[in-house]
């Protein structure tokens, strides 16, 4: 399997990449290539033009700046798996990405590529979106940012225009007394997420509800957020009977994707037996 | 055509390959390296798993031209001297192969996780093996292997890893 004819340019740096972008329509960004690569071997996709930004060191690495992570796009899934950073200020991160595929894959596949490639079944979508996440954009005119919330506008479609690289995305560290969770019942074949979902609960000083994030992968076309549970849990006490009637009552998802393998009523079914087990392990995680 | 020069098991090869040229068929076309075999193609079953600047890669999900520069090592380049890397040696003595084709992938898998740790649990390496596929062995054998390997090693280097 050989994927089509194209022309292949190396960026070393972003500011080489935008102009590489700027000359070349039709071009598409490799970086770690474990989306890209499968499927223009597949052909259905054929770009023209290749560049290659797998190494733009800027755009590799985590930082920690005032109450923040910014995290390099091109950060491997191995890279996040083993910071201890991420393990300390965003454990739910580093549990998702540890997640994904297998050792090789995650050795090679990138934040950026992960969220830019927008999969349903990928795992950082719905992580990301759950922590708020702001995505960092450089184009021609200079930089941008984007909510996560603004930036997955339908299947494998971003706000990202086709001349813009994905430089870094940026979360907040959570605090103290605060939990998070992410845990999917996986393709078996691919590992894909037939439904991930990404639940963070913090608690107050009482030990009721301040705030709950729950969203989904796999289960729609963009990662979804479960805004009708969480608003349900806030001010309430945590028990599991709490977090089950929630679920039960205020998750209903009016449009899931459905395939061979699992049908949209199944991967609803599946969302709210996940949901309920990743809010009770961040709660424990968060009394901890 | 893009020039490249990569390293591979010691060696340093310059080429002009066609940028769409896979990695894996620049290591056994160009190369005539075919101790890495082509399993799936679709980046699922690892036969074509090696090494790339130290970390365990589908050779089938990258272009030769992403290794530029690039220090590679593949199955041959495993044993030392005519002698056989410890984990070749284990996967012989505990019959962690039947009719062989995973083996190349699943050694050079092992391989990575042994050097992220050199004492892993039964489950652990099930878990690092999870990117590649066998359809003789069960696996059970190759668990097996692997476990003896890591204890051939720690014996050999008690730091652990190659
Ligand atoms: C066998 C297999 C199993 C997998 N299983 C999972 C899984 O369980 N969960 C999961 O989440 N993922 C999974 N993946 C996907 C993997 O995580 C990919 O590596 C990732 O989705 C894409 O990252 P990449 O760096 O490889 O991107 P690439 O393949 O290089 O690029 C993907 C797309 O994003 C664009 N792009 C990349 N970087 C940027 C950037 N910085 N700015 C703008 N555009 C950019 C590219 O142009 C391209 O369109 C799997 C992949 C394989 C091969
Ligand atoms: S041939 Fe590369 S993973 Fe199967
Ligand atoms: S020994 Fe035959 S595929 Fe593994």
């Amino acid at each position: 399997m050989y994927p089509a004819r194209f022309e292949y340019y190396r960026a070393n740096t972003l500011q080489e990449a935008i102009h590489l972008l700027q000359q070349h329509s039709g071009a598409k960004l490799l970086a770690g290539g474990h989306s890209l690569i499968p499927i223009m071997k597949l052909r259905l996709a054929q770009p023209p033009v290749l560049i290659d930004i797998g190494r733009i060191s800027e755009l590799s690495g985590v930082m920690k700046t005032d109450g923040r992570l910014r995290i390099g796009s091109l950060t491997t899934h191995a890279m996040l798996a083993a910071s201890e950073a991420v393990k300390k200020h965003c454990p739910i991160l580093a549990e998702a990405a540890g997640q994904i595929a297998d050792p090789a894959v995650r050795n090679k596949g990138t934040i950026g590529g992960n969220l830019a490639h927008a999969d349903p079944g990928s795992d950082l979508p719905a992580v990301t979106l759950a922590l708020d996440g702001v995505i960092h954009i450089t184009g021609r005119d200079g930089d941008r940012q984007v909510n996560a919330s603004d930036f997955f506008l339908d299947l494998l479609t971003t706000d990202l225009k086709p001349e813009e690289v994905l430089t870094a995305v940026e979360l907040p560290a959570l605090e103290e007394r605060t939990g998070s969770c992410y845990l999917k019942f996986e393709h078996p074949a691919s590992g894909y997420a037939v439904c991930g979902a990404a639940a963070i609960v913090a608690l107050g000083g009482d030990e009721s509800c301040e705030r709950a994030g729950l969203c989904f992968n796999g289960v729609t076309a963009t990662p979804y957020r479960a805004s009708a549970v969480t608003e349900a849990l806030a001010g309430q006490n945590l028990e599991d009977a709490t977090i089950d009637q929630a679920v039960t009552e205020h998750l209903s998802i009016d449009d899931p994707m459905g395939d061979t393998y699992a049908s949209g009523p199944y991967r609803v079914e599946l969302a709210k037996v996940y949901s309920k087990r990743a809010l009770k392990t961040a709660r424990d995680r968060a009394r901890s | 055509m893009t020039h490249i020069s990569v390293e591979v098991n010691g060696k340093t090869y310059e080429r002009d390959v066609d940028p769409r040229l896979l990695l894996v068929h620049f290591l056994r076309e160009e190369l005539e390296l075919t101790g890495t075999n082509i399993g799936c193609e679709t980046s699922l079953c690892g036969a074509c798993t090696i090494h790339m600047d130290g970390k365990t890669v589908k050779s089938c999900t990258q272009l030769a031209v992403q290794a530029d520069g690039s220090s590679i090592t593949t199955i041959e380049g495993l044993s030392t001297d005519g002698k056989l890397h410890p984990l070749q040696e284990a996967f012989w003595e505990k019959h962690g192969l039947q009719c062989g084709y995973c083996t190349p992938g699943m050694i050079m898998a092992a391989c990575g996780l042994l050097e992220d740790n050199p004492d892993p649990s039964e489950q652990q390496i099930r878990h690092g093996l999870k990117g590649n596929l066998c359809r003789c062995t069960g696996y059970h054998n190759i668990v097996k292997a692997v476990q003896y390997a890591a204890e051939l090693m720690r014996a050999g280097n008690p730091e652990g890893g190659k």
